[in-house]
């Protein structure tokens, strides 16, 4: 009830310290006695996600008990490595630069990609990049169907619907690069008997923007309760570096520069945010339209939205199926 | 005709979204969306085969709920789609089937 009388543009603000000291003490607890290891590893990408999951980790376990790995590849933005760097000297913590193109390579995710993506394009080549949108939901209701933009060397743009085929192949071609980074992750914890950090925030977790035992794989995912306005609070009083905090959300997972909002989410994040705490708290649209700036018909667009996301994530959330009585836990 | 058009993507709704097991006796005016039977890739196999089994096209326009959210709105969109095609692309189809 309280929710729907008090909705506003502040309603996700909230005590950074307080908060801070709550996953920095819920960290020592999971890590040293739950999971009984000695230290975390935290991928880095310069993203702000990634940037507060390194900041809480080491503000909870102590800089000498976290790992930093940078893992750029071929497709990577300039700013990625760039700024992956820049957090890791900042946090003063341990690091390791892993460039991961042969991985890829040696798996076939580009060429795999490259076949996929010609399904559709057949003039896409050598010089072309590429990336895949979906229609915004604000504007009709156009079910959530995948195009591809492709673009070619003299930056001409080409975006066709996918077929099928043409989807799946490159989406099971692009995840090997959340896959490998995962699997380096997971060799650096084993060697040093660390846990794996995930760093999805609320907006990401929830609604199913990860990679299956890529990204999604984990032993602690300390921001996943967290919408992404509340991570960049907690940025600036962890004081992550101001140019990753101004940074614009990117999935950095195609050649061709790409938003997380045309890639996935409906809208921006701040929009996002509150669209999505109103849904999970039954804030009528009518409510929620004046403060985010929408018609009440757009977020019940976006309503629908967030339920066929939770719907088509269910199965990226859910374990290993075992038979009753299969396994000692 | 509209019976068997409906028949038809039942059926292919059943063999290939619902693992050919229709346990909850899909209605033909359900929503396909409400009950989770399609999400993003779910329409883009609706889409193949519509394409593929009444050689129609399917604009990106015509991709709302209003055409593909349940077995009676698709098997209208199809016969619509079907009556609209030009007299040498019905010629086309006739011979194809034939």
């Amino acid at each position: 009830m309280g929710a729907q009388a008090e909705f506003s543009i502040d309603i996700l603000k909230l005590d950074p310290s307080r908060e801070t000291e709550r996953i920095c003490a819920w960290l020592r607890t999971s890590v040293g006695e739950r999971l009984r290891r000695r230290g975390a590893v935290v991928a880095l990408s310069g993203g702000v996600d990634s940037s507060v999951v390194g900041a809480l980790c080491t503000r909870a376990l102590g800089k000498n008990r976290v790992f930093g790995l940078l893992m750029p590849e071929g497709e990577s933005s300039d700013d990625t490595r760039r700024l992956s760097r820049e957090v890791a000297l900042h946090l003063g913590i341990e690091s390791s630069e892993v460039e991961i193109s042969p991985l890829l390579e040696a798996a076939g995710c580009y060429q795999k990609r490259d076949d996929a993506v010609r399904r559709v394009v057949p003039s896409y080549g050598p010089g072309w990049t590429c990336k895949i949108v979906l229609p915004g939901v604000l504007a009709s209701d156009r079910l959530p169907i995948f195009s591809v933009v492709a673009i070619s060397p003299e930056g001409q743009e080409t975006r066709v619907r996918l077929t099928l085929e043409a989807y799946l192949g490159i989406v099971a071609s692009t995840n090997f690069k959340q896959r490998c980074r995962k699997m380096l992750e997971y060799y650096h914890a084993d060697r040093l008997q660390y846990a794996v950090t995930g760093t999805p925030n609320r907006l990401e977790y929830d609604l199913g923007f990860f990679v299956k035992n890529g990204d999604g794989a984990a032993d602690v995912k300390p921001i996943a309760h967290l919408y992404k306005s509340q991570v960049y609070q907690l940025a600036e009083y962890l004081g992550v570096p101001d140019e990753v905090r101004r940074r614009p959300p990117t999935t950095d997972t195609y050649s061709a520069p790409q938003s997380q909002d045309e890639f996935y989410f409906a809208l921006p994040h701040r929009e996002m945010d509150l669209c999505l705490y109103a849904r999970n708290n039954g804030v009528q649209a009518d409510q929620v339209a004046p403060v985010v700036g929408l018609t009440p018909e757009q977020v019940e667009r976006v309503y629908r939205d967030i339920d066929g996301k939770r719907e088509a994530s269910r199965y990226l959330h859910t374990p290993a199926l075992v038979l009753e009585g299969s396994a000692e836990r | 005709m509209a019976h068997s058009i409906e028949q038809d993507i039942r059926g292919f709704i059943v063999e290939a979204l619902l693992f050919g097991r229709d346990t909850d006796n899909l209605g033909r005016a359900d929503s396909l969306l409400t009950r989770g039977i399609i999400d993003s890739t779910g329409v883009l196999e609706l889409v193949s085969f519509v394409e593929r089994e009444y050689d129609i096209l399917v604009d990106d326009a015509e991709l709302v709920p209003a055409n593909f959210d349940s077995i009676e709105r698709l098997a209208a969109y199809v016969e619509r789609k079907r009556s609209q095609a030009p007299d040498e692309a019905v010629e086309e189809i006739v011979s194809r089937v034939a």
